[in-house]
């Protein structure tokens, strides 16, 4: 770890003045408070110091001299994580990519387009428009978050179970090493000899490098879109459904599910015509050529009704597909109205566990108190429970923790993960002791060694250390068995 | 079948660990052509590890869209109960032999025809169990579409040849048959063919190939049997009987193209690429992958992939001429560095599958 001294940072704070611009060096405490939290804001610490590099070579530099002096290093893109990745430390630079915002190329023929890390996820497709082409990974943060930090944290969408997560969209990086060096990393071509870094470094929540150029994937845009909101009396019945679509080998582009807490906050928010009174809404979307799309509606519709589906609603057009998916996309910022605070969960499951886990999730409600409203990735099995609570009384922030990481564990007995798209951070680096057994986290100790040996890119993230998870195995006793029993505990 | 011999092999790893001994890692030797020959060396011995004897499907749940295989699983055995629920691997990969296996496949990373448009090998993966070079069994990864919790280790694996660990068991994400497939075959120049596949891969059609060679661009459709109907008006061409037999041969090089005593080069490449070589090429991936029998210098071959902004694999050759070529395309200094440091934590005695990679590694 970094033992960088007061002397250090004095001596980078010297040399960053003589090579950035002084607008482009933040240091006040005015200054430097609003990076001190990402989306996750329940964990706040202001930054040392920002740097707002504008090109590579400045990025090349500062890390350069990050790397001499010791001092540690936090990327920020839009700081729209939900999981802390982005928070900065009190003896580190914060790295902030926002001026790394122009969209390089569009290549049509080649359906790809580079682009700055800086740059928004929505912008990409906007920019591809002109061409019919899209980029088709649409976190529900889409017009803020950047594309340098999908990548980081590998994020999804609403349209992954067809079109996949950001590492099934990118072909090429451009990073930048703890030491200053300009690496590329993948390709412009489908295949790259060696190991496969570009999957390595997808989803290393800023841990490996700085990416300074990413070129991703575009696809052309389907012929046509339909999306079918259906309501189910329960939620069971609702997953049910999902199972029974994908059984009958339709891959719709989105599969999401609501209960009813979330019906009735995105409908107060977005009035997209959500029935609150339903247990549970899913909304399927079709797309593809013209015939596919309404052969498939046809099929999906009688489906649905099939598996007990109280009443159907199916786009008629653009307008109102868009109408129907606002609600589902500003599920969060509608909890959010309705709840002081809320903390927002991102564990996965075997799809056919969703049952057990939502009547488990509901009983922890009850024991701790707290409401909680379910966003659900169906197609993909990635729950979103959001627990509401409120910071300002007292212990329920800690009370609501220990909820969220009691969800976690639950999911990775189910079988799943304890994040799908959020990353770890350092909100989930507990819950990483109950996913992984000590080798595997040497393992990921290893493979940051073997790109940053000082431990200066975003430390004390994504990872536990092995000796924290012993402190935690001592209190976590897993069927009898305890979760590191080769290490020392203390 | 299903066999677990999880303890035989790592006890196998742990005694080459002792004895210092190398391991050459065998499936099915069907792709025992692929990669840098391994090379006894004066100190140390290889043995043969085979995974064959661990295997079985582990867990197979069709509307989860997710298959568990041990490794030694012959990759026959997959596809035919996939099929049978109507399901498959939508990367193809290609068998090279009777008995290829599941671990082969995805040491490799090796994919198929439909790969611009499905996805690769590693695309697939959700998870992985391995024995490091260590002999400690390591699982990262699960059976979940989505798992962000960290490094991606296993999708490490896919392409590493086997120099990082060996691969004891898979998860990988299947999909549905598509209900109807055809193709259209449209004679044309390679200039036209590669121009109309640019186009038709910038429209929605519902394309699963794009290829062409001696003269005649191969465009399969894949969908709801309407959605192909409509497409294959557009695209216009014949429509090829036993599409389904070509496609296969493709794949397994029983292409009368591929019958040729020449070395077989792979070039991976920017779909835009353009490649100027007087050979006849066999143009795959929506032209992003060129297979070419050359008998010119590795370095010019080389040359002309990384020109484009791609790179070459000397994929085959049927005598000694090339013993000592690099089969796979040297990397940037500091990647390469990576790829040292990531084998000597995976792998710090060198003892699985050395050299195979790079002659290094
Ligand atoms: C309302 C809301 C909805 C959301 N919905 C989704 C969703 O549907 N799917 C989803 O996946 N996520 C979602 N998120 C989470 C978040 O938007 C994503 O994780 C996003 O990818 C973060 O991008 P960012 O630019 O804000 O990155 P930041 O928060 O700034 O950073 C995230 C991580 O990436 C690292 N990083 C950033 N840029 C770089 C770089 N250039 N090089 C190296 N490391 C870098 C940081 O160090 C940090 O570890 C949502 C968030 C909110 C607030």
């Amino acid at each position: 770890m970094t033992s960088a001294t007061k002397a250090n940072r004095n001596s980078l704070r010297n040399k960053l003045h003589q090579v950035l611009p002084k607008s482009s060096i933040l240091e006040t405490e005015e200054q430097t408070r609003p990076y001190e939290c990402d989306g996750l804001t329940a964990y706040q610490q202001k930054p040392w110091i920002v740097v707002l590099p504008d090109s590579i070579e400045q990025v090349q530099t500062i890390l350069r001299l990050c790397f001499e002096e010791g001092v540690p290093v936090v990327a920020r893109g839009a700081g729209t994580g939900l999981s802390g990745g982005a928070l900065p430390l009190a003896n580190g630079v914060l790295l902030s990519l926002a001026k790394f915002n122009r969209i390089l190329d569009i290549n049509p023929d080649n359906r790809s387009a580079t682009v700055e890390p800086g740059v928004r996820n929505l912008a990409i497709s906007q920019a591809a428009e002109e061409f019919n082409l899209y980029y088709a990974p649409d976190p529900s943060s889409q017009i803020a978050c950047t594309i340098g930090g999908n990548v980081a944290e590998n994020a999804g969408g609403v349209h992954c179970l067809k079109y996949g997560l950001t590492v099934h969209n990118i072909l090429q990086l451009k990073v930048i090493t703890i030491d200053g060096e300009l690496i590329t990393i993948g390709s412009q071509a489908l295949d790259t000899p060696g190991y496969d870094l570009l999957a390595l470094m997808t989803g290393s929540e800023g841990m490996l490098g700085v990416i300074v150029e990413v070129t991703v994937k575009l696809l052309p845009r389907p012929e046509q879109a339909q999306v079918i909101l259906a309501a189910f009396d329960d939620v069971v019945k609702a997953g049910e459904a999902v199972a029974a679509i994908i059984a009958e080998g339709i891959i719709p582009a989105g599969l999401e599910m609501m209960d009813n807490p979330a019906i009735r906050a995105a409908e107060d928010y977005a009035h997209a015509g959500y029935p609150v009174d339903a247990e549970a809404i899913l909304l399927c979307e079709l797309d593809g050529t013209h015939e596919e799309v309404s052969e498939q509606i046809q099929f999906v519709q009688h489906l649905l009704k099939q598996k007990g589906a109280t009443s159907l609603r199916t786009s008629a057009n653009e307008a109102e597909r868009l109408k129907i998916w606002l609600g589902r996309k500003s599920a969060f910022p509608a909890v959010g109205r309705i709840s002081p605070d809320y903390y927002c969960m991102d564990g996965t499951i075997p799809r056919h566990q969703l049952p057990k886990i939502l009547k488990d999730i509901s009983e922890l409600s009850k024991e701790y108190n707290l409401l909680v409203a379910n966003v659900f990735h169906a197609g993909d099995g990635n729950l979103h429970p959001l627990i509401l609570y409120d910071a300002n009384i007292e212990g329920e922030l800690e009370r609501t923790e220990e909820f969220g990481g009691k969800i976690l564990e639950l999911c990775v007995e189910a079988g799943g993960a304890i994040t799908g798209e959020h990353g770890v951070g350092k909100e989930k680096i507990d819950q990483m002791c109950v996913q992984f057994k000590s080798l595997e986290l040497q393992i990921f100790h290893d493979i940051k060694h073997s790109f940053d040996s000082k431990e200066l890119l975003n430390p004390g993230k994504a990872v536990p250390t092995l000796h924290r998870c012993a402190e935690l195995g001592g209190m976590h006793v897993h069927n009898g068995l305890l979760s590191h029993p080769g290490l020392e505990r203390f | 079948m299903s066999v677990n011999r999880t303890q035989e092999l790592q006890d196998r790893v742990r005694a080459a660990l002792n004895d210092k001994t190398m391991l050459k890692i065998v499936g099915g030797n069907s792709k025992e052509f692929y990669g840098n020959p391994s090379l006894d060396s004066e100190n140390n011995k290889t043995e043969i590890i085979e995974t064959r004897i661990h295997q079985g499907i582990t867990s197979y749940e069709p509307s989860e869209l997710v298959i568990t295989a041990r490794a030694g699983t012959p990759l026959k055995e997959i596809e035919a109960l996939l099929a049978e629920n109507n399901q498959m691997l939508p990367f193809e990969p290609p068998h090279f032999g009777e008995h290829a296996t599941l671990g082969g496949a995805i040491a490799t990373g090796l994919s198929g025809s439909r790969r611009p448009f499905a996805g690769s090998a590693r695309d697939f993966v959700l998870g992985t169990k391995i024995i490091s070079g260590k002999g400690e069994i390591m699982s990262f990864g699960g059976q979940v579409i989505k798992n962000v919790a960290g490094y991606d280790v296993s999708r490490l694996m896919v392409g590493a040849m086997g120099t990082l660990g060996l691969l004891l068991e898979i998860s990988i994400k299947v999909l549905p048959r598509p209900n109807t497939e055809v193709t259209q075959c449209i004679a044309m120049s390679q200039q036209q063919a590669l121009k109309t596949m640019r186009e038709f891969h910038q429209t929605s059609l519902p394309l699963s190939a794009l290829a062409y060679e001696n003269e005649k661009l191969y465009v399969r459709l894949s969908g709801a049997e309407s959605a192909v109907t409509a497409a294959q008006k557009k695209v216009s061409g014949e429509t090829m009987l036993h599409a389904e037999n070509f496609w296969r041969q493709v794949n397994e090089q029983l292409h009368p193209f591929f019958k040729s005593n020449k070395p077989l080069w792979r070039l991976s490449v920017p779909y835009i690429a353009a490649i100027d070589i007087e050979e006849k090429s066999f143009i795959d991936w929506s032209g992003g992958l060129y297979w070419i029998h050359s008998d010119k210098e590795a370095e010019e071959i080389q040359q002309l992939a990384s020109a484009q902004g791609g790179a070459a694999t000397l994929f085959k050759v049927t005598d000694n001429s090339h013993a000592y070529t690099e089969r796979f395309a040297p990397l940037q200094a500091k990647i390469k560095q990576f790829h040292v440091n990531l084998k000597m934590r995976f792998d710090p005695y060198g003892i699985l599958n050395y050299g195979r990679l790079y002659s290094d590694l």
